[in-house]
């Protein structure tokens, strides 16, 4: 059969359909205009959104691919679109979240000359890219592309860039088809299980009288809830989650005790402190998670179970590192498993939900202050929803507020910048999370501040009709950065103080819908009205300017020094 | 030896040979502030096989958890750890001197004989000196040589060979299955955790 002759623009977009990629996330410009002009092509074949900005793009990408457990897909051309994308890499970098982006580049003979939107992109992103790669040779492409999105998916999942210089998008070569790539000699996506070790935390396990399972998004990376929760209920131990992990198992599953870290929930915090063993599944001990590392866990004997070995000891030392695919490991364990009785123990984190109940949350949920709490809004919100609702959220106390009391009856749920902790990834994920799964309801819970750092991306709300309900929680500040103002440097409250413009006037000159809600006696309805608005809706709601986050493990402080006010 | 304790390590990497691959695995050393005291790349024993030798002064825990780094890169396929007394290294040492100086002042051929030197270029002008060896004996040369007018002096990183090792041949058959043995993804602290975490 005679080869047929493609562009290296047409063979980048055939990439796609092969790989089953149905939304790109994408701005043009000079050095991609290529690969745009073979779009205009392959439109009835790939759905392609116009963003307001490259960050808006990559953000996108990343929400799409956290709802939908596919790869995320961004275009943006050389110079300022690729250096736009960077931050967006350097969060999926760190909350390993599968991307390919494709860059433009200038001609390959320019490469060096600094020539109009020339950047060196490759170098740029080293580190913030599980892998990257520049293509000046069209007949390269199929490969590059097949092998990017098998290292964006597979073992760890993380981001991969390949810059494409203009004259390998122009270039035509004999195309030979697309073959997936499923192996790399110089890559191993996930260790060798190892038995010795699976015995041994089995063992360990099983002789426990106090242990306790924290997870992270592991679980949902390996697409392994069910496991878990069979390894959850078989073993009857508790399980506490970082925000990444939550969604992985119900809210509401009895053995689901809550969060952890520095505003996570009392019981899981102090207990880390007293568990005889702890079982920690899919998550990396981010500091903000265990607190003061030499005060962590120092009685217990440690689990780990993780894909990528060199998560094994970083932070905190495995008694027991159980290297592997989560999937694979977690039946493994829950096979070995002995049923015993924990009612006991179960109880103790019932005791501390109770105290964290009537000292903290019952009066952030259900205030008797006359201004609005952020916790109130959030339960009126689980209330309609039913726990049904995907909920996007930005950085700050809102984002805290949000994973604290949020109710979630399925995984891949809870949308959130954890690791980078981005301001702005709200909105443009929250775009890209209804993209991902279309038949479910999205939320974005933003603060005022966040807010204003994409809100560009209205227009790409208006201009593609997605739905999407955007719920402001304005405090009138840069609340978390005011809160730790206010208990760690005496008030002072240096630059916190933010305006807002009238955010209903400009969700309308977009052509949404919106309300403000300054009284509680208008809440419920408001919430009500935005959920079950057509389409996509932006409500204000004026919560108290000085509403703190509480529990608080303070910087520099052990888990269990936790402070309940 | 605490493992807290910093000494040299010599880091042994193989690679696939990528352009940019130098740069990933330097940044692994720079974003932790760690000096790299020399990095040398050439072919291993394996046709298109790329070895980096890098010397670091570090503890052997941060070592480790570098190595970890080094080897997660997609373009890596392995990379070892070793202390001075499991391999065998050498560095080169180059030495410009104007020949009227050292021929009048000292004799060439004593200069030769006790250092184990080589002449590699000996022109009217100036005399190029070759050694090999550790830091130790190429410094022993330059400073002999420094009351004569130095002119150039040139050390090349460090290139290490592995005691205990057999060699990538083996190693890459397995990488190169679907499905490798445990060689290629060993642990290594299989059975011996206690001999080497303090917790």
């Amino acid at each position: 059969m005679e080869a047929k002759q493609l562009t290296g623009s047409q063979a980048v977009l055939e990439a796609f359909i092969a790989e089953g990629v149905d939304t790109i996330f994408g701005y043009p410009g000079g050095a991609i205009m290529p690969i745009y002009d073979a779009l205009y092509d392959y439109n009835d074949q790939l759905k392609h959104i116009l963003v307001r900005h490259e960050q808006g793009g990559i953000h996108a990408g990343q929400g799409y691919a956290r709802t939908s457990g596919r790869v995320g897909v961004v275009f943006a051309t050389s110079g300022p679109g690729a250096t736009n994308l960077v931050t967006g890499l350097a969060d999926a970098m760190i909350d390993s979240t599968p991307l390919v982006c494709i860059t433009g580049q200038v001609f390959a003979h320019l490469l060096g000359t600094d020539a109009f939107q020339e950047t060196d992109i490759i170098n740029i992103t080293m580190p913030v890219t599980k892998w990257n790669y520049q293509i000046t040779d069209a007949t390269e492409i199929p490969h590059i592309l097949a092998k990017a999105f098998y290292l964006a998916k597979s073992g760890r999942p993380g981001p991969v860039l390949i810059d494409i210089s203009k004259n390998a998008q122009l270039q035509k070569f004999d195309y030979e088809g697309y073959t997936p790539c499923n192996h790399v000699r110089s890559y191993r996506p996930k260790p060798i299980i190892r038995k010795e070790y699976i015995d041994a935390a089995v063992a360990l396990i099983n002789a426990a009288k106090k242990p306790m399972i924290i997870f992270g998004q592991g679980v949902i990376l390996g697409k392994a809830e069910k496991e878990f929760k069979k390894f959850v209920e078989k073993s009857g131990i508790p399980a506490a989650w970082t925000i990444l992990g939550l969604s992985a198992l119900p809210t509401d599953h009895p053995l689901n005790v809550g969060m952890l870290g520095m505003h996570g929930n009392y019981g899981p915090n102090v207990l880390t402190n007293e568990c005889d063993v702890l079982i920690a599944v899919g998550m990396r001990f981010d500091d903000r998670v265990t607190g003061r590392l030499d005060k962590y866990a120092k009685q217990a004997k440690i689990i780990h179970l993780d894909i990528d070995p060199s998560e094994i000891d970083k932070n905190v030392k495995a008694d027991v590192g159980v290297w592997g695919d989560c999937k694979e490991t977690l039946p493994l364990l829950t096979l070995g498993l002995e049923q015993k009785d924990r009612t006991e123990w179960v109880n103790v984190f019932k005791d501390y939900a109770q105290k964290e109940y009537d000292q903290c949350i019952k009066e952030e949920i259900y205030p008797k202050t006359e201004e609005m709490t952020m916790g109130e809004v959030i339960r009126i919100v689980n209330e309609v929803s039913k726990g049904e609702a995907i909920m996007v959220t930005d950085v700050g106390q809102h984002q805290m507020v949000t994973c604290r009391y949020a109710q979630f009856n399925q995984t891949r749920s809870n949308v959130t910048s954890g690791g980078l902790g981005t301001m702005g990834f709200g909105l443009p994920a929250a775009i890209g999370a209804k993209f991902g799964a279309l038949d479910r309801t999205v939320v974005a819970v933003i603060g005022d501040g966040g807010f204003q750092m994409t809100l560009q991306e209205l227009g790409t709300i208006m201009q593609t009709g997605v739905d999407v309900k955007i719920l402001i929680l304005n405090n009138q500040f840069l609340g978390m950065v005011r809160q730790w103002q206010q208990l760690f440097h005496d008030k002072r409250y240096s630059f916190v103080d933010i305006q807002s413009p009238d955010y209903i006037m400009l969700a309308k000159s977009y052509g949404i819908d919106g309300a403000k809600v300054e009284h509680r006696d208008q809440l419920a309805a408001a919430v009500k009205t935005m959920l079950e608005s057509k389409g996509s809706y932006l409500l204000e709601v004026m919560v108290g300017k000085e509403n703190n986050v509480f529990p608080m493990v303070p910087q520099g402080c052990s888990v269990s020094e936790i402070r309940l006010k | 030896m605490s493992i807290e304790e910093k000494q040299e390590y010599t880091i042994t990497v193989y690679t696939e040979n990528q352009v940019g691959l130098l740069n990933r695995i330097a940044i692994i050393f720079s974003r932790r502030k760690i000096n790299v005291e020399s990095l040398n790349t050439s072919p291993s024993e394996v046709q298109g096989i790329h070895r980096f030798t890098i010397v670091v002064e570090e503890t052997r825990d941060v070592v480790n958890k570098v190595v970890r780094q080094i080897e997660k890169q997609v373009e890596v396929l392995k990379a070892y750890y070793n202390t001075n007394d499991e391999i065998v290294w050498q560095e080169l040492a180059l030495y410009k001197v104007l020949s009227e100086e050292i021929t009048e002042k000292v004799k060439v051929e004593r200069l030769l004989r006790e250092y184990g030197a080589r002449a590699v270029a000996i022109r009217k002008d100036f005399i190029v000196f070759e050694t090999t060896g550790h830091r130790e004996e190429t410094n022993r040369l330059m400073e002999a040589l420094a009351p004569f007018g130095l002119v150039e002096f040139v050390r090349s990183a460090r290139v290490a060979i592995i005691k205990e090792s057999a060699g990538f041949h083996e190693k890459l058959k397995d990488f190169e299955k679907r499905e490798p043995g445990e060689e290629v993804i060993e642990n290594e602290y299989l059975g011996k955790r206690e001999a080497v975490f303090t917790m």
